[in-house]
């Protein structure tokens, strides 16, 4: 099908708002909008980082997954202690998939679940007490922990609990880092109101906990940030930074460790993946210890190369040399990945909804293969999100803004794109609808998608997907007009 | 009266940031700019206006200053 042209996608969203009763109805339009390149202020055409309407399928989470699960979670020398009801940390155990190196249960914890399961004496007394007694016990059964968060939970905040006490108390006893972090869910719109909160305890109980410190430091010291290695997308970045000439001196946070994290303010340069999640850091640390950081991108090999050679640019002749000989050397390897998979991707049309920096940052790898994204649009992105994306997407492309489910539903049944990028709440409407699904958060179970490495394994997996024999199989056997000669045989 | 942040962007330019409502901005134009004298009106791309106290330049960006809002589309 051929693209849609501007009035019809304005329609197109005129039909979808018409079941709204009228105030939702204004409400949404304000979220839904159509992608006009000569824009240059997104807030002129689009609004987010607003309230979900009640009644309607969002798709976000709270601010408590946003530190716990996003910010925090994967630091894997912590044990972050899930403060309060047992549900919200054990539904959301490792669903991630934040690899990390290391022994889980012994110096590595990212992957088990730690709460305090508050019971209703908890909420009528107070839960300091057994807070306190829990990071006792942590200490006894996994003596080799490097630190610990308390991440609250919404209670905690209902009721007052005073965490910050008892993290300092505990700090002193144990000799260690302790974070409390005032991530309640009900706080905010979204997770990303839990990634700024989660970035603000980093700065207050973690970043300077070494200033002053000797540390032997490199020139070319430089530090991933936003990265949380799903399937390894960290490892797959750091590999050709190092082959570079730079020096990756901390991991933020997939991967990543608590010393790591103390180290940060001695690097030259913070390179800023996702910058929803992590800006706020960064922003700090520009202001306090005079550390440039750059937003970049290592979604397929065109936004590499750019980003490649804006990171030399901060450096001396033997970095920008070395960005030149890492793209010389990838380059053979992008072509053939290119050459193999373009011809059976070609012209495909992507739609595209995820959390908060991949729904432009996708958009390069896509190309590379020829694909186009024809509709994008962020769960929890703000306004500065949508100044970025507006120039990645095509002119009278969708952008939507927490879509609801079935607004998402309509537009793809329209749109009718040859692929749907999302997560898993999404993922089994569209593939029942017969339309090829990729969930982009996780990367599906695959990965990593970052780098070199990392594209070779997206193009092989959208092909996969895509090409996949089962959407011809639609039409259930006994549906299926066989040729006339045919049945007449079978009649026979 | 809110806490701000101002920063250099790479092209040069002037940002602006209120972390509190996560909103980033180009600064058009700000009223003072020497050093002895830095501050005053500062003109968003958006349209909106925020003060700042007149003050010695800061020794660099990105810097935090408290800002009044004068007038803001929002
Ligand atoms: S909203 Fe509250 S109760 Fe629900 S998962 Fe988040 S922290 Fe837990």
């Amino acid at each position: 099908m051929s693209n849609l042209t501007r009035e019809e996608t304005e329609s197109l969203i005129q039909e979808v708002l018409e079941v709204y009763p009228e105030k939702a109805r204004k409400d949404r339009a304000k979220h839904l909008a159509i992608n006009d390149q000569s824009i240059e202020q997104s807030k002129k055409c689009i609004t987010s980082n607003r309230k979900s309407l009640p009644g309607v399928m969002t798709i976000r989470g709270c601010a408590y997954a946003g530190s716990r699960g996003v910010v925090w979670g994967p630091v894997k020398d912590m044990i972050h202690i899930s403060h309060g009801p047992v549900g919200c940390g054990q539904y959301s155990r490792a669903g991630r998939r934040n690899y990390y190196v290391g022994t889980t249960g012994v110096n590595t914890f990212a992957e088990m679940n730690f709460t305090s399961d508050f019971q209703e004496k908890d909420i009528v007394f107070g839960g300091d007490k057994k807070l306190a007694k829990i990071m006792n016990e942590i200490e006894q059964l996994f003596p080799l922990n490097k630190g610990i968060t308390v991440q609250s939970e919404c209670p905690i905040g209902l009721i007052g609990d005073d965490i910050e006490a008892v993290s300092k108390k505990a700090a002193k006893e144990l000799n260690k880092v302790v974070v409390p972090v005032r991530c309640e869910g009900f706080r905010g719109v979204s997770q990303s109101l839990g990634h700024h909160i989660a970035n603000d305890a980093v700065r207050d109980w973690v970043l300077s906990n070494r200033d002053g410190k000797h540390f032997e430091s490199t020139p070319y010291d430089v530090t991933i940030i936003g990265d949380y290695n799903i399937g390894g997308d960290a490892w797959a970045s750091r590999i050709f930074l190092e082959e570079m000439g730079l020096r990756v001196i901390a991991q933020w946070s997939g991967d990543g460790t608590i010393a790591e994290m103390e180290n940060t303010p001695k690097a030259k340069l913070n390179l800023l993946h996702c910058y929803r999640s992590m800006n706020y850091i960064s922003r700090h640390m520009e202001e306090k210890y005079g550390i440039p950081w750059m937003e970049y991108n290592f979604f397929g090999p065109t936004k590499i190369e750019e980003s490649l050679r804006r990171i030399a640019a901060f450096f001396d002749d033997s970095i920008k040399e070395g960005a030149e000989r890492v793209i010389a050397k990838y380059k053979p390897m992008m072509e053939a990945v290119i050459a193999k998979y373009k011809p059976r991707l070609q012209g495909k049309r992507v739609m595209l909804y995820i959390g908060g920096l991949r729904p432009r940052h996708v958009i390069g790898a896509y190309e590379d293969l020829g694909m186009e994204v024809v509709g994008t649009g962020y769960e929890f992105g703000h306004n500065d999100d949508y100044d970025r994306t507006i120039k990645e997407m095509g002119n009278a492309t969708l952008l939507y803004d927490d879509v609801t489910g079935f607004e998402l539903e309509e537009f793809v049944k329209r749109i009718k794109p040859d692929l749907v990028g999302s997560g898993i709440k999404e993922k089994y409407i569209y593939q029942k609808m017969g339309i090829p699904f990729r969930q982009m958060h996780s990367w599906d179970y695959s990965g990593p998608y970052h780098g070199y490495d990392g594209f070779a394994i997206f193009a092989r997996d959208m092909d996969m997907t895509l090409n996949n024999p089962c959407w011809g199989k639609q039409t259930p056997p006994w549906k299926v007009q066989k040729p006339a000669d045919e049945a007449v045989k079978a009649a026979a | 009266m809110a806490n701000i942040m101002i920063r250099k962007n790479e092209a040069g330019g002037l940002v602006f940031y209120l972390p509190k409502r996560d909103l980033e901005d180009n600064i058009d134009s700000i009223e003072f700019d020497s050093p002895e004298k830095w501050g005053g009106e500062l003109k968003l791309a958006s349209g909106g206006t925020y003060y700042i106290e007149p003050q010695l330049a800061p020794a660099r960006l990105p810097v935090s200053v408290r800002a009044k809002r004068v007038d803001a589309p929002e």
